[in-house]
């Protein structure tokens, strides 16, 4: 008996395992990956607009079990990561600039689907989503955001310069990031590892001249370079009709082709995104995708995001288009996935998230010996002036 | 020794960078297939190919762009600006995307990259053709910036700024491209190079300190010349970088001498000489002045294209014996 008891225990502790009952009150373990559940689903989805290509992406995605959860699971994250430092911004324990994310999951979890980690990527200053799909945990990125030590910058960059292996940031400076993305896609060319660069910009930076230098030596020099237009409709406060003589982004790279995708559809997304790779990888220059999303916050914490657009519009993009609704549905209704099982991944990422805030607020800042750091790379240690000639400061690499 | 013009000395050191790392290349206006506005890249096309020389359209602010993305992912470019005026077009790249990454990630990211170009006055090039960006570049933390005056400085300079791991600015001036230097024995070495961020005394003198840089060190040299005849021995001061600034090397120069000036090519105003008067005032070397600090700059304004008014413009030699010997109050 003993043994039958520790061997339940054992797998009633497993993940994995429920408990389902059966008739006569009699009770048997079951695993829930060989239950009822639908391995893999084809969808079908939204035709792209294309621009000088002869065809697009696929109109099917395939996606399975594993993949469903695995996006869902990184959206919801991004999603509450989100939110929380809404929270934290309005209990004026983040500060300064805060750009949300929120809305627009299915961009970064859609691309990240489709490249690999080998692959590079460089975002503005919206980038706490690519942030984490790159890899960094939500407890360094709210750590930064607090300006913390155990932040990914060390509490030195904040919102909008976090880095990781392959992501370039978070850039303040708008459209400023889309040269370096061809140029980081230009060192691909040159060493010859047929990796890729995806570029994003968002609709305000469309315009930006320093873009159109790069299309330009993209195009010919054919640097595998997937320039992105993340078009939440709004550049700051400003919709893109008032801003843009022409508000078809995937067509503004003239010579460069491009395609127009779903934003807020993660398999869209991850199909257009894996399209564009393989141009790219192909050797046939660089590619634009237009993705057609949507913030829910304001252009920062700043922004109500009310003064320009009607909270009926935010309302009715979120109960009709949100990406993680529409990926939890096509799963239910598809029988990939229960209802449960959202519910549990929900808790594990409301406490992950709730952990990685308390950690962000109880963490200190960084200590003072570390203000004149990092200024040179592989450099002798130098004396930097402090605010008056009495005071010399350190610096180390 | 070797009589070698400044351009050649250029030249030789990117040739010589190039073919010690393959992950160097050139990018710029010219530098391939025309072998360089200013030849400064002759031949080296021809050796090296497209794929290391590359010719990029006429947009500063994407190619500047473009090699400090390339710096980012690994490789290690030298970005031409044709003149420095040009740079202007591209210099949120240089200091916000190049200079500010590495404190900005906390050591993470790194910028590998050389920007150069010529700098300051040229020839009857008008105004927009003739800024001096020394102090512009100067004022910013997570730059280096190196004038070299001599072919030897040229060399040994440009060679440890593209073996630095660092975004550097590299200041070259048109004037000086064709005018030839002895170089030593020792600069012939394919792993010659000269420090950044140490000045060097061309010309010992015990009676007054000149601190200059670029093609003003001539000017210098050729005053205290004259002035040598009238029995004032001048110290002239090289400093072969603006940015990090070899104070020591000046302090230690008036604490001897008693009396300082600049001489430099921009404009005065938060210029050159105004950061070295200030500095030297922060340290131990005021003590040892016996009159203020002179400094000897372009004249104020833009820079005017007749010929009478451009040579009026900057400093002359005359300009520098008449200074030293205010400041000697003989």
């Amino acid at each position: 008996l003993k043994v039958i008891i520790r061997t339940l225990m054992v797998l009633l502790n497993h993940p994995d395992f429920i408990l389902m009952p059966l008739y006569d009150g009699a009770r048997v373990v079951v695993s829930r990956s060989f239950a009822d559940f639908t391995p893999q689903a084809s969808f079908d989805i939204k035709k792209c607009d294309v621009h000088r290509l002869e065809e697009g992406p696929p109109l099917k995605a395939e996606l399975t079990r594993e993949q469903g959860l695995q996006y869902y699971r990184i959206m919801q994250t991004v999603r509450r990561m989100e939110l929380k430092a809404d929270q934290l911004y309005k209990q004026k324990i983040i500060r300064g600039f805060c750009h949300l994310y929120d809305g627009q999951e299915a961009c970064a979890a859609g691309i990240e689907a489709a490249i690999n980690p080998s692959d590079h990527l460089i975002t503005a200053y919206r980038a706490h989503g690519y942030t984490y799909t790159r890899g960094v945990s939500v407890k360094e990125i709210l750590a930064e955001l607090t300006g913390r030590k155990g932040g990914v910058a060390k509490g030195k960059g904040g919102s909008m310069h976090m880095y990781a292996p392959r992501f370039y940031g978070g850039n303040g400076i708008v459209g400023a990031q889309v040269p370096l993305g061809a140029g980081i896609a230009l060192a691909c060319q040159y060493q010859g590892n047929d990796q890729v660069c995806v570029t994003l910009y968002g609709d305000g930076a469309a315009n930006q001249g320093q873009l159109f230098e790069s299309f330009n030596m993209a195009a010919l020099w054919k640097l595998p370079c997937i320039f992105i237009c993340e078009n939440n409709q709004y550049g700051m406060g400003t919709s893109m009709e008032r801003a843009s003589a022409s508000t078809d982004y995937y067509k503004r790279g003239d010579f460069v082709p491009g395609i127009r995708v779903d934003g807020m559809d993660v398999l869209c997304v991850r199909e257009a995104t894996k399209f564009a790779a393989d141009h790219c990888r192909s050797g046939k220059g660089p590619i634009i995708m237009e993705l057609q999303t949507y913030r829910y916050h304001g252009h920062s914490m700043s922004d109500p995001g009310v003064s320009y657009r009607t909270r009926e519009e935010i309302q009715e993009v979120r109960s009709k288009s949100d990406p993680i609704s529409m990926l939890k549905e096509r799963m239910l209704s598809n029988n990939m996935a229960s209802i449960e099982e959202f519910k549990e991944i929900d808790v594990a990422i409301r406490k992950e998230v709730e952990d990685a805030a308390q950690f962000a607020t109880s963490d200190p800042e960084p200590p003072l010996e570390e203000l004149c750091n990092h200024i040179f790379h592989n450099n002798p240690p130098l004396e930097v002036r402090g605010t008056n000639p009495w005071v010399t400061l350190k610096s180390v690499s | 020794t070797f009589r070698v013009t400044v351009r050649d000395a250029l030249n030789q050191a990117m040739d010589e960078e190039l073919e010690r790392d393959e992950r160097v290349f050139l990018l710029g206006e010219e530098v391939a297939q025309y072998d360089g506005a200013y030849k400064v890249s002759r031949g080296l096309w021809k050796k090296y190919g497209d794929k290391r020389i590359i010719d990029t359209p006429i947009t500063e602010m994407g190619f500047a762009g473009i090699a400090v993305g390339a710096a980012m992912a690994g490789l290690r470019p030298i970005c031409e600006f044709m003149t420095f005026n040009f740079s202007m077009q591209a210099i949120d790249q240089v200091i916000n995307s190049a200079a500010k990454t590495y404190y900005m990630s906390a050591g993470q990211q790194s910028v590998p990259i050389v920007f150069r170009g010529p700098n300051g006055a040229s020839a009857g090039v008008a105004a927009q053709h003739s800024q001096c960006f020394a102090a512009w570049y100067g004022h910013c933390p997570g730059l280096k910036v190196v004038s070299p005056w001599s072919a030897e400085d040229a060399k040994g300079l440009l060679k440890s700024a593209i073996r630095d791991d660092n975004p550097v600015v590299f200041l070259e001036n048109e004037l000086m491209y064709g005018v030839p230097f002895e170089m030593s024995e020792e600069s012939q070495s394919k792993d010659f190079t000269i420090p950044i961020g140490k000045a060097k005394v061309e010309r010992q003198g015990n009676h007054i300190t000149l601190v200059t840089h670029s093609r003003y060190v001539s000017h210098c040299l050729d005053a205290a010349a004259v002035l040598a005849k009238e029995g004032i021995e001048c110290e002239v001061i090289n400093l072969r970088t603006i940015r990090p600034l070899d104070v020591e090397s000046i302090e230690t120069s008036v604490m001897k001498t008693n009396h300082l000036v600049t001489v430099e090519g921009g404009w005065p105003q938060y210029g050159v000489g105004a950061e070295i008067c200030a500095r030297i005032m922060e340290g131990p070397a005021f003590n040892y002045l016996d009159a203020p600090v002179t400094r000897v700059t372009g004249v104020d304004i833009p820079m005017p294209y007749a010929k009478i008014l451009e040579d009026n413009s900057v400093p002359q030699i005359k300009d520098v014996i008449f200074s030293v010997k205010k400041t000697l109050n003989v």
